[in-house]
C-alpha cells in the first residue's frame, strides 16, 4: 500500500498542488483576456500590467492597514486590502478606455490597431507601476505559511512522503472557484450578464434590441479590472510581487485563453489548468518518482526532466503554437484571431 | 393619418444616392410590401425608416411624430421593431435568452408577452432552452420575428423573412406574419418571394431604382399586367 501511496504523495506535492494553485491564478487572467476579447473584440496585451496595477494597489493598501495595526491573521492582510485593489484596476481600467480605447472603438479601429495600442498602453502602465512601487521584489504576505506542514503530513499519514500545502495556494483556489462561481452566475442568470454576452454574440442585433454599447463596454472593464485585480493580487501571494513577472505572465495566460477557445469563459478556465499542469509537469524531475515505480534499488541515471524550469515558458509558447497550428479555434470553438 | 409615414426619402452610402425620392406607408394592423429588383434599394428603404442610413432629404414619422433625427435604439422606444436579413439572432444564446434580451429595454414583467410569442410560435416553446444557432433556418426566423415582437411594437418591420427558407415554410411564415397584423401591429416587409408576398399584402410598393415605380394594393398589383410582366415573371 505505501509503496503505491508515497508516489502519489509526491506526484500531489509537487505537480497537483502547484498546478492547482498556478492554474486558478491563469484562469482568473484568462478569464479577463478573453472577456475583452469576447465584448471589446481585441487581444489586450496590457492585461498584464493591468493585474500588476491591482497587486501593487493591493500591496500599498496592505502597507496602510498593516501601519494602523489591522490585521485578520492567520489570514494575509492582503485579503482585507483586496478591495482597495480591485478599485484601483477597475479606476485604471475606466480611465484607459475613456482617454485611450474610446477613441479607436468609435473609429471601428482593426483588431491589429488595437493590439498594437495595448501594447503601447502596457508600457506605459508597467512604467507608472515602477515609478510608483519601484522594481524591487516585495513580500506582503504576512499571514500562516503553511495550511499543512510536509513534516505533519508525514507525522499523520506515517508515509515517508510528505505533502505541504501552502496557505497561499489553498486562498488561490478557494478564492478562483467563489470568483468563477460569480462569474458564470452573473453572465448566465442576472439581465446585465446576459446583454453582455448578447451584445458579444451580435452587437447590431444587441443595438436593435436597445442594448447600450457604452453600458456593456463599462461593465466589461469593471470586471476584467476586477479579475486582473484578483489574479494578480494571488499571484503576488503565492510567489512574491515583482513588476516584471506580470509581463511574463502575458504568455502563459494568451496560451490559456487560445488553447480554451477565446472569447469563451469556460474555455478560459479549463485553458489555465492545462498550461499549468503542463508547464510544472514538463519541469518536475520524475527520478524518485520512478525510483519508487522501478525494482528495490534501482534508479534513473539523469533527473528524468523534460525541461529544466528557466524554459518553462518554452511550455506556454508550444501549447500556443500546436493549438493554433492544429485546432485553432480552441478546444470551446471559440473565435479565431 | 397613416401610422408610419416615410416621404420622399433621399440618401445613400458615401456619396452615391441609392434612394432617389421614395415614399413608403404603412397603417396599424396593414401589411406593406416593397418588391422590386435588385438594386432597387428596398433594403435600403429600410434602413432609412429604421435609421441606420442618414438621409440628405426626406422626413420619417410614427403616429404623426417626426422621428427623422432619432438614432435607430431610440426608434426601438418609439414602437420600431426591425428583423435584419442575416445574423438576426443570437447564436449563442438560447430561444428564451434570444427572447429575454428582445425585451431588454421592457424592465417590467416580460412572462406574459413571451407566452402571447410562445402562442404564436409553439415549436419555440418546444425548444426554449436550445441554442438559437442549432436550429434549422425556418426555426430561426421565428426566434428573429419573435425576439422583435418582444418590445411590443407597434411597427414590425421585415428585411427578406423568408429568405433561404423552404416553400412550406415561408407560407407558414407569412401566416403568422398575417396573425401578428391583425393583432393591430403595422407589418412592413421587403420580400423577394414578391407574389407571394403580394398576395398577403394590403398596401404594395414597386421600387426601381430608388423610385416608387407602382403603388396599390397587393392584389391590384397582381393584377396589373405591367406589373406582372416586369417584376412578377409574367
Amino acid at each position: 500500500m505505501e509503496t503505491l501511496l508515497n508516489p502519489l504523495v509526491l506526484l500531489a506535492n509537487f505537480i497537483l498542488v502547484p498546478g492547482l494553485a498556478y492554474g486558478s491564478q491563469l484562469a482568473l487572467g484568462a478569464l479577463g483576456v478573453t472577456m475583452v476579447y469576447a465584448v471589446l473584440n481585441f487581444s489586450n496585451f496590457s492585461h498584464g500590467e493591468i493585474m500588476s496595477f491591482g497587486a501593487m494597489c493591493t500591496i500599498l493598501a496592505t502597507y496602510w492597514l498593516q501601519s494602523i495595526g489591522l490585521s485578520i491573521s492567520p489570514l494575509p492582510t492582503a485579503l482585507l486590502a483586496l478591495p482597495f485593489g480591485i478599485l484601483g484596476a477597475i479606476g485604471l481600467c475606466l480611465l484607459l478606455d475613456r482617454l485611450v480605447f474610446r477613441f479607436y472603438r468609435h473609429q471601428r479601429a482593426s483588431s491589429v490597431t488595437y493590439l498594437i495600442v495595448s501594447i503601447g498602453v502596457m508600457f506605459v502602465i508597467g512604467g507608472v507601476i515602477r515609478f510608483i512601487i519601484g522594481p524591487d521584489d516585495r513580500n506582503f504576505n504576512d499571514g500562516d505559511r503553511f495550511l499543512l506542514k510536509a513534516r505533519a503530513f508525514k507525522e499523520i499519514s506515517g508515509l515517508s512522503e510528505g505533502l505541504a500545502i501552502k496557505s497561499s495556494q489553498a486562498i488561490t483556489v478557494i478564492t478562483a472557484v467563489i470568483v468563477v462561481a460569480a462569474i458564470f452566475w452573473f453572465l448566465n442568470r442576472t439581465r446585465t450578464g446576459k446583454s453582455m454576452r448578447a451584445y458579444a454574440d451580435n452587437q447590431d442585433l444587441a443595438l436593435l434590441s436597445g442594448i447600450s454599447p457604452d453600458r456593456v463596454v463599462s461593465i466589461t472593464w469593471v470586471i476584467t479590472a476586477g479579475l486582473a485585480a484578483i489574479a494578480g493580487t494571488l499571484y503576488g501571494l503565492d510567489k512574491s510581487y515583482k513588476p516584471l513577472i506580470y509581463f511574463h505572465l502575458l504568455l502563459p495566460i494568451f496560451a490559456a485563453a487560445i488553447v480554451g477557445g477565446i472569447g469563451q469563459p469556460l474555455g478560459a478556465i479549463l485553458g489555465g489548468y492545462i498550461v499549468a499542469f503542463s508547464e510544472v509537469a514538463a519541469t518536475y524531475a520524475f527520478k524518485k518518482f520512478l525510483r519508487y515505480l522501478g525494482p528495490e534499488g534501482w534508479s534513473p541515471e539523469d533527473l528524468v526532466q523534460l525541461l529544466s524550469t528557466e524554459y518553462k515558458f518554452a511550455v506556454s509558447f508550444l501549447i500556443l503554437v500546436l493549438v493554433l497550428l492544429i485546432r485553432p479555434t480552441g478546444l470551446f470553438k471559440g473565435r479565431v484571431l | 393619418m397613416t401610422f408610419l409615414i416615410g416621404e420622399n426619402m433621399v440618401g445613400g452610402y458615401g456619396g452615391t444616392d441609392i434612394l432617389n425620392g421614395c415614399s413608403i406607408r404603412v397603417d396599424l394592423g396593414d401589411i406593406a410590401v416593397v418588391v422590386g429588383p435588385n438594386g432597387a434599394g428596398k433594403s435600403t428603404a429600410m434602413k432609412a425608416i429604421f435609421g441606420m442610413l442618414n438621409l440628405r432629404s426626406g422626413k420619417i414619422s410614427i403616429g404623426g411624430e417626426d422621428i427623422t433625427a432619432l438614432a435607430p435604439f431610440e426608434r426601438v422606444k418609439k414602437g420600431m421593431a426591425f428583423v435584419p436579413q442575416t445574423h438576426n439572432v443570437f447564436t449563442s444564446m438560447t430561444v428564451e435568452e434570444n427572447l429575454e434580451m428582445g425585451a431588454f429595454i421592457n424592465t417590467g414583467p416580460i412572462a406574459g408577452i413571451m407566452e402571447q410569442i410562445y402562442e404564436l410560435f409553439p415549436v419555440l416553446k418546444e425548444k426554449r432552452h436550445q441554442c438559437a444557432g442549432e436550429l434549422s433556418g425556418g426555426q430561426r426566423q421565428q426566434v428573429a420575428v419573435g425576439r422583435a415582437l418582444m418590445t411590443e411594437p407597434k411597427l414590425l418591420m421585415l428585411d427578406e423573412p423568408t429568405a433561404g427558407v423552404s416553400p412550406i415554410v415561408m407560407d407558414e411564415l407569412f401566416d403568422r406574419i398575417i396573425e401578428v397584423a391583425r393583432t393591430g401591429i403595422a407589418v412592413l416587409m421587403v420580400e423577394q418571394n414578391a407574389k407571394q408576398a403580394l398576395a398577403i399584402a394590403d398596401q404594395g410598393f414597386v421600387l426601381v431604382q430608388g423610385e416608387n415605380r407602382y403603388t396599390d394594393s397587393g392584389t391590384a398589383l397582381l393584377r396589373n399586367a405591367d406589373v406582372r410582366k416586369a417584376f412578377l415573371g409574367g
